[in-house]
């Protein structure tokens, strides 16, 4: 039921937001949950934006909408056993993501046989969910996040697996980045592609199983995919887009935790539709981009 | 006299238990021009993939640069088939070139960026790419995706290169610059280049051999030689015309339908 008393207790004592905007800062760090929801927020938000840019890069959107559903069948089948549902989320995660990575990028309807592995398991989540009797609050923390219940042990936890995320993206950025764009060309230059693939899944697996704590597996889309599919609209360096992908994971995370604080609406919906807005805005406004850089390219020839 | 690019023997190329093609017996010499012609399916990526190391030799030998052909070897340049890249692949053109230098080494580039910046931006340079490099590889035109997996190719400095269909997806015009291109930088660095085509004719004025791959068999020696009904009728026992148009283009015809229709 820990869900369902924050939101009574945010709603009942979140005082109004006024424009003394220090004030309202300081208000918004009074309580413990909410500095957690702010450090587990940062760590996923930096994690999603970075791995973001490879998911879109690869094309792999649908494959980590897969993970996040598949784990959900993991999480509550841990809780039926009475384990943490973050140890079964990261168990079917990473099995499936491993399996993913395995059967590679280039065979033909692999979505479609991701679609109907993903179908069956959300089935088995919901028969696990029906043998537990703390139905309801569990499945809605699962399906939607539950950033406002993160403990100080969870955000520990979350810091470990971000860093071990991160850094391995890291350690295996060029030889990705060359297999992500051309994998028969990085395969005869020596790149490991498949071992690649699969490592990639495998770091993909752990960033969803952190960011399910924030937005939870249906809105996994919102927080690693959207930022960096907006990040690639502006810019095709690499490295400046994986840092814009961080910059507006980070702001949708902050901007939906501050607006949650004050209002009684859950903070996914806000994280969300922030990441919605920002997308639906970038692209109706690339015709008046691309007609304003024409424009400013035909007079610098004009002039020249 | 300096050591030949590749040396075949007795060389059988086959892709689990199907032979491709077998007794392969030729001499690639070091700075030639190669054209690697056949109709599809008759093997001739499968060459470049064991040249490459990614498929071992069914049966015989094969030498590449004086030793065992090996996967990552940094003196082979490589452009691979089918390039034509998704619009929507978002890299910047220059970071796809650099790649091609360092691309298969582990972690981030922290040493030697200022290196690796100039040999990216001469590589791109020499194949004339400067007023593109900086867009994203998906929005290029198909001539400008190949002048960028050329420059990917040229800049770990290789002696070898080789291309798998780089003027099929390009209009005539582009072919022409292409291969003039292709000649003027393997003749500066002396690089020994094989190259498959499906039309030999862009190519004509500029190969020294051409390598024939059809019906199971593998045919090398200069394009007027190995280009003509007779040999061709010779090597392949199935009777193959080579017509000339009033242009003076060539036209291989008997051999597509022999491997089209192996059961006819």
């Amino acid at each position: 039921m820990r869900e369902v008393d924050i939101f009574a207790t945010v709603s009942n004592t979140s005082p109004p937001f006024t424009w003394n905007l220090f004030d309202d800062l300081a208000s918004l760090f009074h309580y413990e949950f909410m500095v957690h929801a702010f450090q587990a927020g940062t760590i996923v938000a930096i994690v999603a934006g970075a791995i973001g840019y490879f998911v879109v890069l690869r094309a792999s959107s649908f494959a980590a909408h897969a993970l996040s559903h598949i784990g959900f069948a993991g999480a509550t089948g841990a809780v039926v056993l009475g384990l943490s549902p973050v140890f079964g989320l990261l168990a079917f995660t990473l099995a499936s993501g491993v399996t993913i990575g395995a059967l590679g990028n280039r065979l033909r309807g692999r979505d479609v046989t991701i679609g109907i592995v993903l179908a069956w398991t959300l089935g088995l989540g919901v028969l696990f969910l029906s043998l537990y009797r703390g139905y309801a609050t569990e499945a809605y923390a699962l399906l939607f996040g539950e950033i406002l219940g993160i403990s100080a042990t969870d955000v520990a936890v979350t810091l470990v697996a971000g860093t071990v995320t991160v850094a391995a993206l890291i350690a295996i950025y060029r030889p990705l980045l060359f297999s992500s764009v051309d994998a028969d060309l990085a395969s005869a230059k020596g790149v490991p592609v498949t071992a690649l693939s699969i490592a990639f899944m495998g770091i993909l697996a752990v960033a969803v199983t952190e960011a399910v704590q924030v937005v939870g597996v249906l809105l996994i889309f919102a927080l690693i995919v959207t930022p960096a599919a907006i990040a690639v609209r502006f810019t095709s360096r690499p490295a400046v887009a994986i840092a814009t992908g961080v910059g507006l994971a980070l702001a949708f995370t902050w901007a939906g935790l501050a607006i949650a604080y004050y209002s009684p609406h859950p903070v996914s919906f806000f994280i969300t539709s922030l990441a919605f807005a920002t997308y639906l805005a970038v692209r109706l406004s690339e015709p008046i981009r691309r007609s304003l850089s024409t424009r400013s390219g035909a007079s610098s020839v004009a002039r020249s | 006299m300096t050591v030949p690019a590749i040396v075949a023997r007795d060389l059988t190329a086959s892709y689990g238990a199907r032979p491709v093609w077998s007794d392969g017996t030729f001499t690639i010499p070091s700075g030639s021009f190669t054209a690697i012609l056949g109709p599809n399916g008759a093997g001739k990526s499968t060459l470049i993939r064991m040249i490459l190391g990614q498929l071992p030799p069914a049966a015989g030998a094969l030498e590449v640069l004086g030793g065992t052909p090996h996967r990552g070897n940094p003196d082979i340049g490589y452009v691979p088939q089918g390039s034509v890249f998704d619009s929507e692949l978002s890299i910047r053109g220059r970071d796809f070139v650099a790649l091609g230098l360092d691309g298969h080494r582990w972690g981030i580039r922290l040493a030697g960026r200022a290196a690796a910046a100039a040999a990216t931006t001469a590589s791109i340079d020499s194949v004339g790419g400067r007023d593109f490099a900086d867009r994203s590889l998906g929005s290029l035109s198909g001539g400008e995706q190949q002048r960028l997996l050329l420059a990917q190719a040229l800049i770990g400095r290789p002696r070898l290169l080789l291309m798998d269909e780089p003027l099929s997806h390009l209009d005539v015009r582009n072919q022409g610059a292409m291969v003039q291109l292709i000649t003027e930088v393997a003749r500066e660095r002396r690089l020994t280049v094989l190259l498959i085509a499906h039309d030999v004719n862009p190519l004509l004025p500029h190969v020294d051999q051409v390598l024939y791959v059809a019906n199971g068999k593998v045919a090398i020696g200069p394009p007027k030689e190995i280009i003509t009904s007779r040999r061709l009728t010779e090597i392949y026992s199935a009777p193959v015309e080579v017509l000339t148009d009033s242009r003076g283009r060539l036209f291989v015809v008997g051999l597509e339908e022999e491997v089209s229709h192996p059961h006819a």
